[in-house]
């Protein structure tokens, strides 16, 4: 089977390793995954909190990219990015004069019929009823499921799982033979787009987060959001210095949990890129 | 105005709140609850409850604070409040509103400034290539905010790791990409 995929800026550049799980993941799991061609940023916070019309413009014309490319389905591994198109796919289809307009702009046609995947809907559809046969190397670890923002609201629209206290990702991960805790910030904000321009809130706000995962005693923090990764795991010096301490628990992508039970190999999940290292 | 505080759309910013977004700030019945859940709030000069109760009132100087807040900066758009609240009010939408119309007229409030920044540091890297060139964005944002030597340490533990692209991704269409930009943002220089 072939399925489109978008993999965003981030799964280019600083959490690389995302696309390097998601990809091998796919892999293991013989779905064929094709990019879409000529793909483009979605706009992500700068432009929904800068202009409107360019923030439904950007993710329209990847969704328009992807039908030209007969693509009906596609795999968004990035929470933002995941939230930008199917607010983008939502607001085109309530409103048919404001799509007009962003139509317009991008000179693309656009039916909005591609449907949007985030990483763990793709798992769920592809991948886990076929998952517990295949594990070879449980992942055997306590491990706190963060979801984060964007993965689950605004939930009007998303329609994705609970809002406060979802539940796929810790089905998916007991399958992969880890242990989830029971926790409290699985949907609090780690500080997001603030990472370069407020890095002491990221502090105070992922410093909470990573608090109370290991209170609960979990040894992997586990994530779907390349934002969610890059702020627990390359902010830990601002984190540690808001906990007046050095917490070492490290935080690994859901795929490359998945990739690693069914015994894929540490580099190709790009482990050994995270700025804290793996160790479990 | 109807005689109804609930079916009432206050005059002034709260009419134009409406007119843009369907959000109707006379929904709020000052529960609190999107200030006690909003992980920015204590960074904030006026949590999102007040913001409310400040549009409410329609009064010009009140609606001018709520334009030059810091508030509309910090916020994160983590959608938290709209989770939890109970009237169902957007209001990541409204601070979406709120910002570009604080933009628009020169209102950003100075505090925001690396916040604005890197905003338009982000938006111009894809402008030109179509997609985020990270080592650009730092250049941008370090020329608008002076801040030369903030996360001098990052890029190198970056490169090490393969996490940083020297030469950025440029996809062919980027006039297609600069030409969205022209037709959406048309003349404000946001």
């Amino acid at each position: 089977m072939t399925l489109g995929f978008y993999p965003g800026c981030s799964l280019k550049g600083s959490s690389r390793e995302y696309a390097e799980s998601v990809v091998a993941v796919a892999k293991a799991f013989d779905i064929e995954i094709k990019e879409i061609n000529d793909w483009n940023c979605c706009g992500a916070t700068a432009a929904h909190n800068l202009n409107r019309e360019l923030s439904l413009a950007l993710p329209a014309r990847i969704l328009s990219l992807a039908e030209k490319q007969g693509l009906n389905e596609i795999v968004v591994p990035c929470a933002a990015c995941y939230s930008r198109l199917t607010v983008t796919k939502f607001e085109l289809a309530k409103d048919p004069e404001l799509r007009k307009k962003i139509v317009a702009a991008n000179g693309l046609e656009y039916s909005g019929t591609a449907e949007v995947l985030n990483i763990i809907q793709m798992l769920n559809k592809y991948v886990t009823t076929k998952l517990e046969g295949r594990v070879v190397k449980p992942f055997d670890h306590k491990v706190a499921c963060y979801y984060g923002c964007l993965l689950v609201r605004p939930h009007a629209i998303l329609k994705f799982d609970r809002e406060e206290d979802p539940q796929l990702m810790d089905e998916l991960m007991l399958k992969a033979g880890a242990t989830p805790v029971d926790w409290a910030f699985k949907t609090e904000c780690c500080g997001a787009g603030l990472s370069v321009s407020r890095t002491s809130s990221v502090g105070r706000l992922s410093g909470k987060i990573i608090r109370d995962a290991v209170d609960r005693g979990a040894e992997a923090m586990i994530v779907a959001c390349p934002m969610c990764h890059s702020n627990l795991d390359m902010r830990r010096g601002a984190i540690n210095s808001f906990l007046g301490e050095k917490i070492s628990i490290p935080v690994l992508y859901v795929t490359q949990v998945i990739g690693l039970a069914v015994g894929l190999n540490f580099k190709t999940l790009g482990l050994q890129r995270h700025f804290v290292n793996v160790t479990v | 105005m109807s005689s109804d505080p609930h079916y009432s759309i206050p005059a002034g910013l709260g009419s134009e709140v409406f007119a843009h977004t369907e959000v109707k700030v006379s929904h709020c019945y000052q529960c609190g609850k999107c200030s006690a859940g909003c992980p920015l709030s204590e960074e904030m000069d006026y949590p999102p409850s007040v913001i409310m109760r400040m549009l409410q009132t329609a009064s010009p100087e009140l609606e001018e604070r709520v334009l030059r807040s810091f508030s509309i900066w910090v916020c994160l758009t983590c959608e938290m409040c709209f989770a939890r609240c109970p009237m169902s009010i957007d209001i990541p939408k409204l601070m979406d509103f709120l910002r570009e119309k604080s933009l628009k007229e020169k209102k950003a409030n100075p505090k925001a400034k690396e916040i604005v920044a890197f905003h338009r540091s982000f938006l111009d890297s894809i402008r030109y290539t179509g997609r985020l060139y990270e080592i650009g964005l730092f250049a941008g944002y370090k020329a608008r905010t002076l801040k030369i030597f903030d996360d001098m340490d990052l890029a190198p533990k970056m490169i090490r790791r393969g996490k940083l692209n020297i030469i950025p991704e440029l996809i062919k269409d980027r006039s297609g990409v600069a030409s969205i930009f022209r037709k959406t943002i048309k003349k404000n220089k946001n």
